[in-house]
């Protein structure tokens, strides 16, 4: 019984704490705002709607923290997909699907270029994504430093693709019954998310992120190529970075530059609240989507008072963020001091 | 003289100044008077005096992170947001909650030192995260990073706040019968004074000591937990006062532009300053010339009529190149690269 508390204590814990912490949030959130119905399903679905693009982009930063790495460029990345999926459809007159393709591959090659620069040069993550940050923001602006909307046909039509549920119907006051809906989005955002879980626990590729995250020397004295590995989690980063970027874009259905701010922060916030030590070597995706999860009932909170400014969330968020690193690293010292 | 010229080049200062000689000669290059001065009304004007004024903030900035760096191998990333939330705080007092005021409602010193206070506070909470708690410095400033702009904003209520009065003005622009704009001294003074105190006392030494070795420096006697936590606050104080010259230079407080993207500014700085981001031995010297060259660089790209939310790219591109040719990855293939060399000469004797 013991041994079990102590395992929970290891690993998991800071994971359950989320989850509960979600809970807690969200009954606070239908007690406090009832009369102004936060009780209906579909509150509870716009959160994964408005969220797609950050689980997305989370379950990269996660991977990218397990290994022992860090991406503050993320956000400044999708504001740069979505102006050049704008500027690509809009003043480029290329079709939906194309536009995707060279998103990705964009994101490949960007993933590719912070890769080789960690991996293989050595450098601090945090200052090759510092200036991959400012980089892409910056040609972001010199795309266009207008706001640029989407009007491509095809695009819009998958973003306004609305999925009902034939469930939970609420009968609205002039008695018809109204479902709760989805956005393709958020199939896509969670099938990724299942993609990566198994990916991560139980492939080769996965475990070994988990080892050069955990110890990078001892991932070395095993065989495993530490360079390699660090590179193919950067290139995939990218990649989910551009889906991310793509899926964000389909809420927005526009490019401009100060797009998807402070994004980095909300990424690196739901991996770190979803129980991802900073330290690497250990996380989960999905404690990353309860992360993403409760940065969307702040914001819920936010618009349901409807007289605080946005600037709220990004603040508690940061306030959030701060007490769970602290607790972390309280975590990691009284481990340390148990040894 | 070979053996000069590599004695030159391997001098901690090299690479700093060589790429502020770079940088004025493209200028010369592209406007042939930029170096030239006029005194208008008992004030020099000219393209060099706009360059060490407007560089003045990033001076002290770069100051501060250059401590910050050498004993934590760490960078600062909130102090652009720490800039924004003092001007914001001190505009606040000075205005007594008014968007634009003409007259005082406190005194200008009361404004003032709560600047010092709040940029202390953000250092000083920094510090804690990272000294205290262990947490990776660009983790723990990405806090206020983000949240930093959010709380100017809530300070200033989301507007822009005027301080409409000429004493407010004095500190970012000039005062009248001194021929050079006052940011200039000030950056002068923070530069000369830190200096004394880390070359008087054993500072210096103690957080070259802790950035290079933390356990050895525990082992030793030092306190790298008290040491990191005084450059850290140390570098928010100076980021508060570096927000009063900022909204002084405006006589407003902006929540959204006041100090944007300085932090890369001074990363860059220390950088180009030929300090290595890894931490240990810094040279401050260094990290001024870097900031005064950045400058020259930002007034070299308006001039090109580059604006400024595309600047980030070109600066990111020297930031990477720099740290690129610092890193010890790109060191190791060079030295490879002799060695194979020195091998081929050995088969051809």
């Amino acid at each position: 019984m013991r041994n079990k508390i102590k395992n929970i204590d290891n690993k998991a814990f800071l994971l359950y704490m989320t989850i509960v912490l979600f809970i807690i949030m969200y009954s606070i959130g239908i007690i406090m705002f009832g009369n102004k119905g936060f009780q209906k399903p579909q509150v509870f679905l716009n959160l994964f709607i408005s969220n797609a693009g950050l689980i997305v982009i989370a379950t990269g930063m996660t991977m990218v923290i397990i290994s022992g790495g860090i991406d503050i460029s993320v956000g400044s990345f999708v504001a740069l997909t979505c102006m050049v999926l704008a500027w690509m459809m809009e003043k480029g007159n290329m079709n939906a699907v194309s536009s995707i393709i060279v998103i990705m591959l964009m994101g490949l090659v960007f993933g590719l270029v912070q890769g080789i620069l960690i991996a293989y040069l050595n450098i601090q993550p945090f200052i090759v994504t510092l200036a991959g940050m400012f980089f892409a923001r910056g040609m972001t602006a010199i795309i266009s430093q207008e706001m640029i909307s989407i009007k491509n046909e095809t695009f819009l039509a998958w973003a306004n693709n609305k999925i009902t549920i034939p469930l939970f119907g609420i009968v609205n006051k002039k008695g018809v019954t109204v479902y709760p809906y989805i956005y393709p989005t958020v199939i896509a955002a969670l099938i990724i998310l299942v993609i990566m879980f198994i990916l991560l626990k139980y492939t080769k590729f996965g475990r070994s992120v988990y080892a050069v995250g955990g110890n990078e020397q001892s991932a070395l004295l095993l065989g495993l190529n530490v360079k390699s590995i660090k590179l193919k989690v950067y290139i995939l980063n990218g990649l989910l970075c551009s889906i991310g970027g793509f899926l964000f874009c389909l809420n927005t259905c526009a490019g401009f530059v100060e797009q998807a701010k402070g994004f980095e922060m909300e990424a690196i916030a739901g991996s770190v609240i979803g129980g991802t030590l900073l330290t690497g070597g250990v996380g989960n995706v999905f404690g990353s989507l309860f992360g993403v999860l409760i940065k969307g009932t702040i914001e819920a909170f936010v618009s349901f008072q409807g007289t605080l400014s946005s600037w709220w969330t990004k603040i508690i968020i940061a306030t959030i963020l701060a007490f769970f690193i602290v607790l972390q690293s309280i975590l990691a010292m009284s481990k340390k001091e148990q040894k | 003289m070979k053996a000069k010229i590599n004695n030159i080049m391997s001098t901690e200062l090299f690479l700093p100044i060589v790429s502020l000689i770079l940088v004025l000669i493209i200028n010369i290059i592209k406007t042939p008077n930029f170096f030239n001065i006029t005194i208008q009304n008992g004030v020099f004007y000219g393209y060099i005096i706009d360059v060490i004024n407007r560089a003045s903030e990033l001076v002290i900035l770069a100051v501060g992170m250059t401590l910050v760096v050498a004993s934590s191998g760490g960078t600062d990333i909130s102090v652009g947001a720490v800039c924004a939330l003092s001007g914001a705080v001190a505009c606040f007092i000075l205005s007594g909650g008014e968007v634009s005021t003409s007259v005082y409602h406190s005194p200008y010193i009361v404004a003032f030192v709560s600047a010092i206070i709040v940029g202390l506070v953000c250092g000083s909470f920094n510090g804690f995260l990272v000294a205290k708690m262990n947490i990776q410095p660009m983790v723990a400033t990405l806090i206020l990073f983000t949240a930093g702009r959010g709380m100017a904003q809530l300070v200033t209520n989301g507007q822009i706040t005027y301080i409409r009065v000429e004493s407010f003005k004095m500190l970012g622009n000039s005062v009248k019968g001194i021929p050079l704009p006052t940011p200039v001294f000030i950056a002068i003074a923070v530069v000369i004074l830190t200096f004394i105190i880390l070359k008087r006392t054993a500072l210096g030494l103690y957080i070259e000591t802790v950035g290079i070795n933390n356990k050895a420096a525990k082992l030793v006697g030092l306190n790298p937990v008290l040491i990191r936590f005084i450059a850290y606050a140390f570098c928010g104080l100076l980021a508060g006062l570096a927000g009063m010259i900022v909204s002084s230079r405006v006589y407003s407080a902006d929540a959204n532009n006041a100090g944007l993207n300085i932090e890369l500014d001074a990363i860059l700085a220390v950088a180009l300053g030929g300090n290595s981001l890894g931490g240990g031995k810094f040279s401050l010297l260094g990290s001024v010339i870097g900031a005064y060259t950045i400058q020259a660089l930002t007034t070299t790209l308006y001039a090109m009529s580059v604006s400024a939310d595309q600047l980030p790219v070109y600066k990111a591109i020297v930031v990477v190149i720099i740290v690129s040719l610092q890193s010890k990855g790109f060191q190791r293939i060079i030295k490879e690269f002799k060695l194979k060399r020195k091998v081929e000469k050995v088969y051809e004797k």
